[in-house]
């Protein structure tokens, strides 16, 4: 899950780690008054729950309340990569002499976390790890020890000679590792941690994300959700046991298993189709969990043609395609499905669905080829 | 041979009488598994599939010499129920529990290491040795005994794969699902090793799928250390960035992770990657020369 900016900051600044003073508004005249009561020059931040905002013009540094008018005016309801923009932050403006990278996030390879530290900071720290990856310096962080004062002192001596720094620095980066811990974050990261003019750390920007699976002892977090339209369709889905993505294409897809959908997914754009969508129905041969992803798939208008892929296992194929019959003479579908069934009792399986006059085919790439022609034909 | 699991396994369930662990406990007996003890706090005495419950990990392991143990416990208390059987004592521990937050896994991996316990998932389907031993929620009836060993981080297109195999000829020594989830146990390099060292396996296959970069270690591992082919599928290959896909390991953030980098690795390594499950049976038939 992630959050905004003005929210990851808050929760920083609640652990005690220096933020900039800034204002949240949702208005036009809101913005005016955020910047006259902090002062100029200051900056004008879309909050949208993607990247990209600074290169999508949704960041502005304005020098008067005129400037700050015309960049609230900009930068509201703006649309960047989707999201439409529907709240600022207003931030004071700061004098620094130089921008530090920090961020802790998890580390699949030595399972531990990983905290991470950079002179070069202020820029995307992906694009750093690409043209100069000496410059991010990686320590791992034993669960056991946690960031104790000597490692949080380690990673400041890394950066930082001045005694003043290395002391407030230490400081920030055990306050840095308590948050990451405290609130099960996937990644907290401060980019930039700037020094001041006056020779003092500050975060200039802050981003969370948090580990999905632990959301259920972080109500506090949880409540900082604001899932986009899309987002609810999944987690209505997910309420129904059903993993679903929406995409851009025409095919909707039923199968079941995570890793079976997207290699059907796969499948069909090798054979020059497009998926609508990523569904993994799990694995039980329940009719109502049918009905209510054939739905979901349905609910997509730029659906021509469903393709069922369903691997039985545990759950027979014989049960698989009795729950299937059970749910299509439910819903009234007007356009072409091809299903594919095959595993445990497959031959029983495809003989209920034959009698039924279902559209059954053997294999994986069948399927694949054979909705990819019915929706072309559909475009005809 | 196999690798992790075979006839010696003495397996305990923890959380046999849950649902679905009575449910599993019953289809891996009715599978050959040994299944000699279940654990659910309070419930001791009882009866599951005629396999006596216990109260404690460590009773259990006394009065059964248990070896392996496997856990449907819910997320929240997995991590703990995986400490208990390595304090016990159990030498393999197999967490089939989906949702288990990702810090409670990095805070019990040091113990886990101290004591030499081994891991596998969570939020796995589990282990097969093909008439040996299943130990998971696998479709015990797709697996036939043979020559090729397995590793997934999928469930259903594991048995996908593993039913191609089968029905083209082609048995499995040991079959591993390793589990989607960021932080897991075992994982692909361990297993890379076990397979090389079993004298039964004579070809590997490894499905892998988007996110991290455990199958570009892996390819560099198999470069240095397997003698034996490998073939591989990678999963994900049209997924969007930045969407979990089902499993939490599976998003690709910022251009890392995607399937063509994985692919150009393996192939890198002198792994044959299939663009389709289906043509992993040829690919393995081609290099064993069958």
């Amino acid at each position: 899950m992630k959050i905004h900016e003005y929210q990851a900051k808050e929760i920083l600044a609640r652990y005690g780690i220096p933020v900039t003073k800034e204002i949240l508004c949702y208005t036009v005249e809101e913005v005016q008054a955020a910047a006259l009561q902090l002062g100029f020059p200051a900056v004008v931040k879309a909050q949208v729950l993607t990247g990209g905002r600074g290169k999508a013009g949704g960041v502005k540094l304005v020098r008067s309340v005129e400037e700050a008018a015309t960049a609230g005016e900009k930068i509201l309801g703006m649309d960047i990569k989707g999201y439409t923009v529907e709240k600022v932050l207003v931030a004071q403006g700061v004098n620094f002499v130089s921008e530090i990278y920090a961020g802790i996030t998890i580390d699949r390879n030595t399972k531990s976390a990983v905290f991470m530290v950079s002179r070069e900071g202020g820029v995307e720290i992906e694009e750093v790890a690409q043209s100069n990856p000496d410059a991010i310096l990686k320590f791992t962080v034993d669960p056991d020890l946690g960031v104790a004062p000597f490692v949080a002192r380690k990673i400041a001596y890394a950066l930082f000679e001045d005694a003043k720094l290395v002391s407030q620095a230490t400081d920030l980066f055990k306050k840095l590792y308590k948050v990451f811990v405290e609130t099960d974050a996937s990644l907290v990261e401060i980019n930039p941690l700037v020094i001041t003019a006056d020779g003092n750390l500050l975060a200039l920007d802050g981003k969370m994300n948090f580990d999905d699976n632990a959301l259920f002892r972080q109500p506090a977090i949880l409540a900082l959700n604001e899932p986009s339209e899309d987002e609810k369709k999944e987690i209505d889905a997910k309420d129904k046991g059903l993993s679903y993505i929406r995409l851009d294409g025409s095919i909707g897809c039923m199968v079941n298993g995570a890793g079976l959908a997207m290699a059907t997914m796969d499948m069909i754009k090798l054979y020059g189709g497009e998926p609508a969508n990523f569904l993994d129905i799990g694995g039980s041969s329940n009719p109502q969990k049918v009905i209510d992803a054939m739905n979901l798939i349905l609910s997509d208008k730029n659906v021509r043609v469903v393709m069922i892929n369903i691997f039985g296992g545990i759950t027979r194929c014989d049960d698989v395609a009795k729950g299937l019959i059970a749910a299509l003479e439910q819903i009234k579908i007007t356009i072409p499905i091809v299903i594919r069934l095959s595993g445990t009792n497959s031959k029983e399986g495809l003989e209920i669905l034959k009698k039924a006059n279902l559209p059954i085919v053997e294999t994986m790439s069948e399927a694949a080829e054979k909705a990819i022609r019915l929706c072309e034909d559909f475009l005809l | 041979m196999s690798i992790l699991v075979n006839k010696n396994t003495r397996l305990l369930v923890q959380g046999i009488t849950g649902r679905d662990g009575g449910f599993h406990t019953k289809k891996m007996i009715e599978y050959g598994t040994n299944v000699v003890g279940g654990v659910s706090p309070g419930k001791k005495g009882q009866l599951v599939h005629g396999v006596p419950v216990f109260n404690t990990v460590s009773d259990a392991v006394k009065a059964t010499g248990a070896n392996t143990s496997i856990i449907f416990v819910p997320a929240a208390f997995a991590a703990d129920a995986v400490l208990e059987a390595s304090e016990a004592g159990v030498e393999l521990v197999i967490a089939i529990s989906e949702g288990v937050p990702t810090l409670d896994m990095v805070k019990i991996s040091p113990y886990l290491q101290k004591r030499g316990t081994k891991l596998i998932g969570a939020n796995c389907p589990g282990l097969i040795s093909p008439e040996e031993a299943m130990v998971g929620i696998l479709p015990g009836g797709i697996f036939k005994k043979g020559n090729i060993g397995l590793m997934s981080r999928s469930g259903t297109l594991t048995y996908e794969m593993v039913y191609q195999l089968s029905t083209n000829g082609l048995g499995q020594s040991t079959c591993v699902g390793i589990g989607g989830d960021p932080v897991a146990g075992l994982y692909y390099q361990e297993l890379l090793q076990m397979f090389e060292e079993d004298p039964e396996t004579e070809a590997i296959v490894l499905i892998g799928e988007i996110g991290g970069d455990a199958e570009e270690r892996a390819a560099q591992y198999i470069r240095e250390k397997i003698t034996k082919p490998v073939v591989s599928f990678i999963a994900g290959q049209t997924a969007p960035p930045g969407k979990r896909m089902g499993h939490a390991g599976a998003i690709i953030s910022s251009g890392t992770g995607t399937a063509a980098e994985k692919i150009l690795a393996f192939e890198n390594a002198g792994v044959q990657v299939a663009r389709q499950p289906a043509e992993i049976p040829e690919l393995l038939k081609k290099l064993l020369k069958y």
